[in-house]
């Protein structure tokens, strides 16, 4: 507990001392907005096993270790085209990235596409459209007070900006990539906004990864406004070092009709905490949440998942499955609330787990508050061994009991992997989900999409000669 | 081929075969059968190597190997094939790709080289056809969303593939309608040759109109009670096994 507080000690001093820095690009509002939850995190302080929501995830000797922070960005001339180069085939996307923390192009205007579509730095969108960003700033993010979403919100400075006008259907994949890279333990926070308009379509791929093995600590908020009829297909990567932490926070606000589609696929990191939100804010929303981690040595992996039904006619699905080998530890708490006006809901929420050794851990916790009475919800959880028959059935065929061990481990994550309705990124993550099982995926020293040890050949379909 | 001597097998303490024997030889087709809870399915699963049954005593010698020195991966390797009564869904892995995994994996223990990928689906092709599958089932994921007369077509199918030298067919007959039992019938017949055996186990007569065997043995309470030709199963059909037991009695 000594630690703990001389890292909060640590940090109030920072702000107290960079203050004129963190505020340096802040409308008064948004100053008075950091003010604030800088008194709040000092009251919350950082999460504790004492609060249910994080009773099976334990920051003490994380946050043990000394950070650095910095204020500014790193004065480093970074080329990004050296440093990612996309080589998925076909994934036509604009790449958008986060360097340390800090948006790459963090002195260049938001770049504006002939559609309408704006994309660029968080803080740039802060002064160049302070009314678009402040009708939405820390709406979302809000609604879950925690020591850490305070933190963010006070001490955050950059991230990424996306904005899609009404109507439009933004018509490349856009890709944020946050990287860490420098060798000393840095303690990153992030702030994205995303705002979808009217009707309007976007696919956005969000990757965390790490390219040192330094023990840093990255604490993300991402907060999503989907106006009537959007929709967004949106994807959270994750494959970072063994020594890295990620909290990784994503508030959706969906509004009537828009259609939700995120997944939370996790291939590698020592801490990773997914706090998944959506509010449904009116009729005939539906958000489908998927999540699929793949955990060995130590790892652990905390997936929350809150979805908020407070309109009639709306629709969610829930899907988490994860392969847990060695000591590692899995979390899930799915928390599905109906309230008492939302009837017609269908809410359903399934978590599979398969251990395979008995060191592996899972609590898993599907949890539904319904007080509406014209509803139709089911949740469930399972933890399980690989199945016998089926293991029976396969060695049967001639086929080794190494390789019909990774067939159904590939079988049970593909269920998550179809879902994926981006052709390259399917095949790409199909590619990255067999490696991963057959115990090849080095950590990425770039993103997890531009690996350089990756197969030249993509298939489709398990190629088992390769096993 | 095959010889089973003396076989005792037993499941969590339970005894269920009693000293069982048997022999097969190449070109032979044998049909055992026999009310349930007999020991039917035992005897196929202990044959392909399953775990969780308890070899109490007696041995089986395969082509003068002791099989129980072999894994289920071996056995396969070495010719054995098992039918599956209930054959397994594997979601995510295509028909095609379970079996060239499996195909290569022969062709590799045999010391070949994999099959070229147009071989490899040509042949895929030709078995297709035996069993008349519809080519939209091989691209499917392993028995997922199959009928339960696909699921055991495909097991034949399977079987064309690997063109075992011991193929056991568990309760193949078993939901099949008419026309379904025919082309399975059929299938089993086309592979058949005089350096392969087939070993039909079945619940009624009904297949061995078409799958016409040389031997059919009964097996009651673990042990082979009776053995004879063809004209066996067509007496058992009509005086059902409660004749049977009278017999044992007697």
């Amino acid at each position: 507990m000594l630690a703990e507080t001389t890292l909060k000690d640590k940090i109030t001093d920072l702000f107290d001392k960079n203050q004129d820095k963190i505020f340096s690009n802040d409308p008064p509002e948004v100053k008075k907005i950091r003010q604030d939850s800088f008194e709040e995190f000092r009251r919350l302080d950082f999460p504790t096993a004492k609060l249910e929501a994080w009773k099976n995830t334990d920051l003490r000797k994380i946050l043990s270790q000394d950070f650095s922070f910095y204020f500014e960005p790193g004065k480093e001339e970074i080329d990004i085209d050296q440093i990612f180069q996309c080589e998925v085939p076909d994934f036509d996307t604009h790449i958008i990235s986060l360097y340390n923390g800090w948006y790459v192009y963090h002195d260049k205007p938001l770049l504006t596409l002939p559609n309408g579509t704006i994309i660029g730095s968080f803080a740039r969108a802060l002064k160049e459209y302070p009314d678009l960003v402040l009708k939405h700033y820390n709406k979302y993010a809000e609604r879950n007070k925690n020591g850490l979403n305070a933190l963010n919100t006070a001490y955050a400075q950059d991230g990424i900006f996306i904005y899609v006008p009404d109507g439009v259907e933004a018509y490349k994949t856009i890709q944020m990539v946050n990287v860490l890279d420098r060798e000393e333990n840095l303690f990153v926070q992030n702030r994205n906004l995303v705002i979808l308009g009217k009707n309007s379509k976007l696919k956005l791929v969000h990757c965390d990864d790490s390219q040192n093995h330094k023990s840093s600590f990255t604490n993300t908020v991402t907060e999503v406004f989907m106006d009537e009829g959007a929709n967004l297909d949106h994807y959270k990567l994750q494959n970072l070092n063994d020594d890295t932490s990620l909290v990784n926070s994503t508030f959706f606000h969906q509004e009537a009709n828009s259609q939700l589609t995120t997944f939370a696929v996790s291939l590698n990191g020592g801490l990773i905490r997914n706090d998944i939100r959506t509010r449904l804010n009116g009729e005939g929303c539906d958000a489908n949440i998927f999540g699929l981690y793949l955990v060995d040595k130590e790892q652990h992996v905390d997936n929350q998942v809150f979805v908020d039904h407070a309109f009639p006619n709306c629709t969610s699905n829930e899907l988490f499955k994860g392969i847990l080998d060695d000591h590692a530890n899995a979390v899930f708490k799915g928390h599905i609330l109906v309230r008492k006006d939302a009837q017609k809901t269908n809410a359903f929420q399934t978590n599979r787990n398969v251990l395979l050794t008995d060191k592996a851990t899972v609590n898993t916790k599907p949890f539904l508050e319904i007080y509406a009475d014209d509803v139709k919800c089911s949740h469930g959880a399972t933890v399980g061994q690989l199945d016998d028959e089926a293991l029976f059935y396969i060695k049967s065929r001639g086929i080794s009991e190494y390789n019909a061990k990774l067939l159904l481990m590939y079988a049970f994550a593909a269920e998550i992997i179809n879902k994926i309705t981006l052709e390259p990124l399917k095949d790409r993550m199909d590619d990255l989900v067999k490696k991963r099982l057959r115990g090849e995926l080095a950590v990425c020293s770039q993103c997890v999409l531009h690996c350089k040890n990756q197969e030249n050949e993509y298939e489709f379909e398990i190629d088992m000669s390769k096993l | 081929m095959l010889k089973i001597k003396n076989l005792h097998v037993g499941i969590n303490g339970k005894e269920i075969l009693k000293g069982l024997n048997l022999e097969i030889n190449p070109g032979e087709v044998h049909a055992i059968m026999g009310p349930n809870g007999t020991g039917k399915s035992t005897l196929a699963a202990v044959i392909a190597g399953k775990e969780g049954y308890d070899i109490n005593d007696g041995e089986i010698n395969y082509q003068g190997k002791n099989l129980f020195e072999y894994s289920t991966e071996e056995r396969a390797l070495e010719g054995i094939f098992l039918g599956f009564q209930y054959p397994i869904e594997i979601p995510g892995v295509s028909m095609t790709n379970f079996m060239r995994t499996a195909l290569n994996e022969h062709l590799k223990y045999k010391g070949l080289d994999p099959l070229p990928a147009s071989e490899f689906l040509a042949k895929m092709e030709e078995k297709r056809k035996l069993v008349e599958i519809h080519d939209k089932l091989t691209n499917r994921s392993v028995n997922e969303g199959f009928s339960g007369g696909e699921k055991k077509r495909n097991e034949i199918f399977q079987m064309a593939m690997l063109e075992p030298t011991l193929a056991i067919l568990d309760e193949t007959d078993s939901g099949l309608d008419i026309d379904a039992l025919k082309v399975v019938a059929n299938g089993v017949n086309k592979l058949k040759s005089k350096d392969n055996a087939t070993l039909v186990i079945t619940h009624y007569q009904r297949l061995l109109d078409y799958i016409v065997p040389d031997f059919v043995h009964v097996l009651y309470d673990g042990k082979i009670v009776k053995s004879g030709g063809k004209e066996l199963a067509l007496k058992l059909e009509e005086k059902g096994y409660e004749w049977l037991k009278d017999h044992k009695q007697n």
